[in-house]
């Protein structure tokens, strides 16, 4: 059966949104819709929304009355995730499993292991980050058959969006979660490219007026939780504009739910010096939801002064225990502009505290909160990122990559302000070194950008639009003890051996030439995993024997077991390695025997280890 | 039923246009239901079964049912007055609006409160907590719309036959339509509705339920 839809499912860090193009709807005319999601908001009532909050509650069996819980779909769902999830987690943050999308991408962490909500208590039976992923899915999934009965989303083109910066393990978690609800043909996209999908989509065939041949276009996206960054350049081939992904920055857990709770943070010492009261968690928590609301009211109405907060007493008398205090301009400047997008040169780098040795489990949060100071880090390291394109020189004294254009995505960026300011700081940097200004492209939706350009991408994948070419955002490279004598005292000199190039493409596979290894029959062996986002030249098979500490980044060990059919334990096969990136979008790691060619699949998800 | 039987000898006495349109009705019926009998006939000649048989005694009664209710609008000159339904609130909608505003603004909270011991400013910030609230609660579930676009205080006319639901007259009421008049108040209305939808079962007059902390 041919799909009907082409669906483009926004699995965020904080919200879930799903979007789609009726593919049978004409030629030329893309009418993109956005699904409004039927979800519990409380218990007993049901909403549509756009957006599912991507948040799960694990109710104490005697919390929620029988049958409150009912969906359109389902009379019981396995999971409370939405609206209710948040609305009953504010209350009681020990069954509140959020986020779950960032430890997805943490290494050092098994994700299909039931761990979360960290800080629940012994009797809360726990999910794994897989199990969350895969019931913010299935809701979507329910919702969209609810809502087109005869027309099943497993049968029709799906797009699920991920971070640039997802490692390959992540991406794998995402793609088996999808495949678990019965998503097998979902396929990737990076959440960078999807608003810039948006974007093109838009301006109905006018975006090729706004960029020329020689652009590069950097992709800001600053979401609730994460801040994600892309440089796409803008190529010609055959006469005509072509786009390439030619970089993607870290995954920086980092956002607007961090400027919410320093401004909470802020007003709360400021009470707390007036009052000479200590403020309740619960205070706090109202206090950093008013913080959000001022904050939007004086982002959008630049005469006003200042906003009162006012905090509700949480008993029946509303006017008696109200705690009041404000939110000025200065102090919203100081914060949120000065704080997380601070004006510095373009030579500063964002602070790395050496984390303590006892680090209570938790997600790696950024610590530095100065957005700038990550860009100019990002556009630092990536200065040579278009170097291999004709048409995009960069002069000789340029000490970071200059973009040419900018297209911001996230709700921080909605602000004026805040916008203004990035664009202001990243403009005095390209002056300092003689650059044009970059300008804003116009006209992006902030909010429902990267679904609805996920949705759009299925009619690109129909050849039906220009469609950005990318590839792996990384090298790839498995560490061999070198064959030195050993030294007491010092490690193993490691090497690194590049088993995928950057920018490979989807569908491609690359095999290694001649390093061989010998694999033990029904024993695990482990390699340790890097990849580099900088070194775009390496081929199959390089040996690096020195790298700069920021050329390489570890990521967690992957693992092979060769199993025993028809073979004795204990065996050694010698094997040689090979990457393909899968048309998923996955990369998908082998090891070949010499022998009799067969193959078996390397696992990524070993995380955590013995560590764990 | 002989109050159904027809009277073929009954003419009308008078001779216009409504009559002509009933006459060319009953024509074109009486057509169509001859076309019909013959395609029926024809039908059944191709394929001699039971079932197109039926189909040919349907419509001629659908016929007589027509030319029925002529007579009746003729006899009937002044039908009894139909017994007046009142619509009855469904209380669930009212109870969940209650709802809505008690979670987001701390509604019944404030309405309950007696405001007579604080102070202008203490009220004042409770206030805030309704209004925003309110505001976030309405604007969640209720698309609304000004009845009337043109800015209050200007003068307005209203044509014959204006939405009387719509546009209310108010003073000094006299004369006919078209009416000109100054716009007081330039309306609400509600354009779209998005009230949640309750599960079975769900007790919709515990408007918020009593909240213990463990």
């Amino acid at each position: 059966m041919t799909a009907r839809y082409s669906v483009g499912i926004d699995l965020g860090t904080t919200h879930c949104v799903l979007s789609y193009v009726d593919l049978e709807a004409g030629d030329d005319q893309v009418v993109l819709d956005v699904l409004a999601i039927p979800q519990l908001t409380g218990p007993g009532s049901i909403e549509d929304k756009a957006q599912l909050p991507s948040f799960t509650y694990l109710a104490h069996p005697a919390e929620i009355a029988e049958g409150a819980t009912a969906l359109p779909w389902t009379a019981k769902p396995e999971y409370l995730v939405g609206e209710i999830a948040r609305n009953l987690g504010s209350k009681t943050p020990i069954r509140l499993v959020s986020s779950a999308k960032s430890w997805l991408c943490h290494a050092g962490v098994d994700c299909k292991q039931a761990i979360l909500p960290v800080e629940a208590p012994e009797e809360v039976a726990r999910i794994s980050p897989f199990a969350a992923t895969k019931a913010y899915l299935q809701h979507l999934r329910d919702a969209w058959n609810h809502r087109f009965p005869e027309q099943h989303l497993q049968d029709q083109d799906v797009t699920i969006t991920v971070p640039a910066s997802f490692d390959p393990a992540a991406r794998e978690l995402t793609v088996e979660a999808a495949r678990a609800v019965g998503l097998g043909q979902a396929v990737l996209l990076e959440e960078p490219q999807a608003a810039l999908y948006s974007w093109i989509e838009n301006s109905e065939g006018d975006w090729r007026n706004h960029v020329q041949i020689g652009d590069v276009i950097l992709v800001a996206d600053i979401g609730g939780g994460t801040t994600d960054l892309s440089l796409i350049a803008v190529t010609e081939q055959d006469g005509n504009l072509q786009l390439t992904r030619v970089a993607v920055g870290d995954h920086i857990l980092l956002g607007g739910d961090n400027m919410d709770l320093a401004l909470a943070y802020t007003v709360k010492a400021k009470l707390e010096q007036d009052g000479g009261k200590r403020l309740e968690s619960w205070q706090l928590q109202a206090l950093t939801h008013a913080c959000r609301e001022a904050k939007e009211k004086l982002f959008n109405q630049p005469e006003l002064g200042s906003m009162p907060l006012v905090v509700a007493s949480r008993g029946s008398s509303l006017i008696g225990g109200t705690l009041r205090t404000e939110l000025t301009r200065d102090e919203l400047n100081r914060i949120l502009v000065e704080g997380f997008l601070p004006w510095v040169p373009i030579d500063e780098r964002p602070v790395v505290r050496p984390r303590s040795g006892l680090r209570t489990a938790g997600l790696p949060y950024a610590q530095d909160a100065g957005i700038t100071r990550h860009l100019a880090a990002f556009l630092s390291r990536q200065k040579d990122a278009t170097g291999e394109l004709s048409d995009h020189l960069l002069p000789e004294h340029a000490s970071f990559l200059h973009p040419t254009a900018v297209l911001f995505n996230g709700g921080v960026l909605k602000a004026g302000l805040m916008a203004e300011r990035l664009m202001q700081i990243l403009n005095n940097w390209l002056q300092a070194e003689q650059a044009e200004p970059a300008r804003l492209l116009q006209g992006a939706d902030l909010d429902l950008a990267v679904a609805r350009g996920a949705a759009y991408y299925g009619f690109v994948r129909k050849g039906k639009g220009v469609r950005i070419k990318g590839g792996t955002a990384a090298a790839y490279y498995v560490g061999i003890e070198s064959s030195m004598p050993a030294v007491p005292g010092l490690p193993a000199e490691i090497e690194a051996l590049c088993i995928a190039p950057f920018g490979m493409e989807e569908g491609s596979e690359q095999e290694l030439p001649n390093d061989e290894f010998g694999l033990v029959i029904g024993e695990p062996v482990r390699f340790r995993f890097f990849a580099s986002k900088t070194r775009r030249d390496d081929v199959v098979g390089v040996r690096l024997e020195h790298w700069q500490d920021d050329e390489l980044e570890e990521l967690d060990e992957i693992e092979i077991t060769l199993p025993e059919e028809g073979r004795h334990a204990g065996d050694i096969v010698p094997v040689h390695l090979s990457a393909a990136v899968t048309e998923v979008g996955t990369l998908e790691l082998k090891a070949v025997s010499k022998r009799d060619q067969q193959r078996w699949k390397i696992e990524f998800d070993v995380r955590a280890g013995e560590a764990g | 039923m002989n109050t159904y039987t027809i009277d073929l000898s009954l003419r009308p006495t008078t001779f216009d246009l409504w009559h002509v349109c009933l006459a060319g009705t009953a024509a074109l019926l009486a057509l169509i239901l001859i076309v019909v009998l013959i395609s029926v006939l024809l039908g059944m000649r191709r394929c001699k079964s039971a079932a197109p048989a039926v189909v040919a005694v349907a419509p001629q009664p659908e016929i007589k049912i027509v030319e029925k209710i002529v007579e009746v609008e003729k006899i009937v000159q002044a039908p009894a007055p139909e017994p007046v339904v009142l619509k009855e609130a469904t209380p669930d909608a009212a109870l969940q609006l209650l709802s809505l505003l008690q979670k987001e603004a701390r509604f019944i909270d404030f309405i309950k409160e007696d405001v007579s011991a604080f102070s202008d400013a203490e009220i004042g910030a409770a206030a805030r907590v309704v209004h925003q609230g309110c505001s976030k609660a309405v604007s969640e579930h209720f698309t609304l719309a000004p009845v009337s676009n043109d800015p209050e205080g200007n003068r307005v006319t209203l044509n014959k036959g204006f939405d009387a639901a719509s546009f209310r007259l108010t003073g000094n009421i006299v004369g006919e339509a078209p009416f000109t008049g100054t716009l007081v108040h330039k309306g609400w209305q509600v354009t779209e509705l998005r009230l949640p939808k309750l599960t079975e079962g769900h007790n919709t007059k515990i408007v918020a339920p009593a909240e213990v902390e463990l």
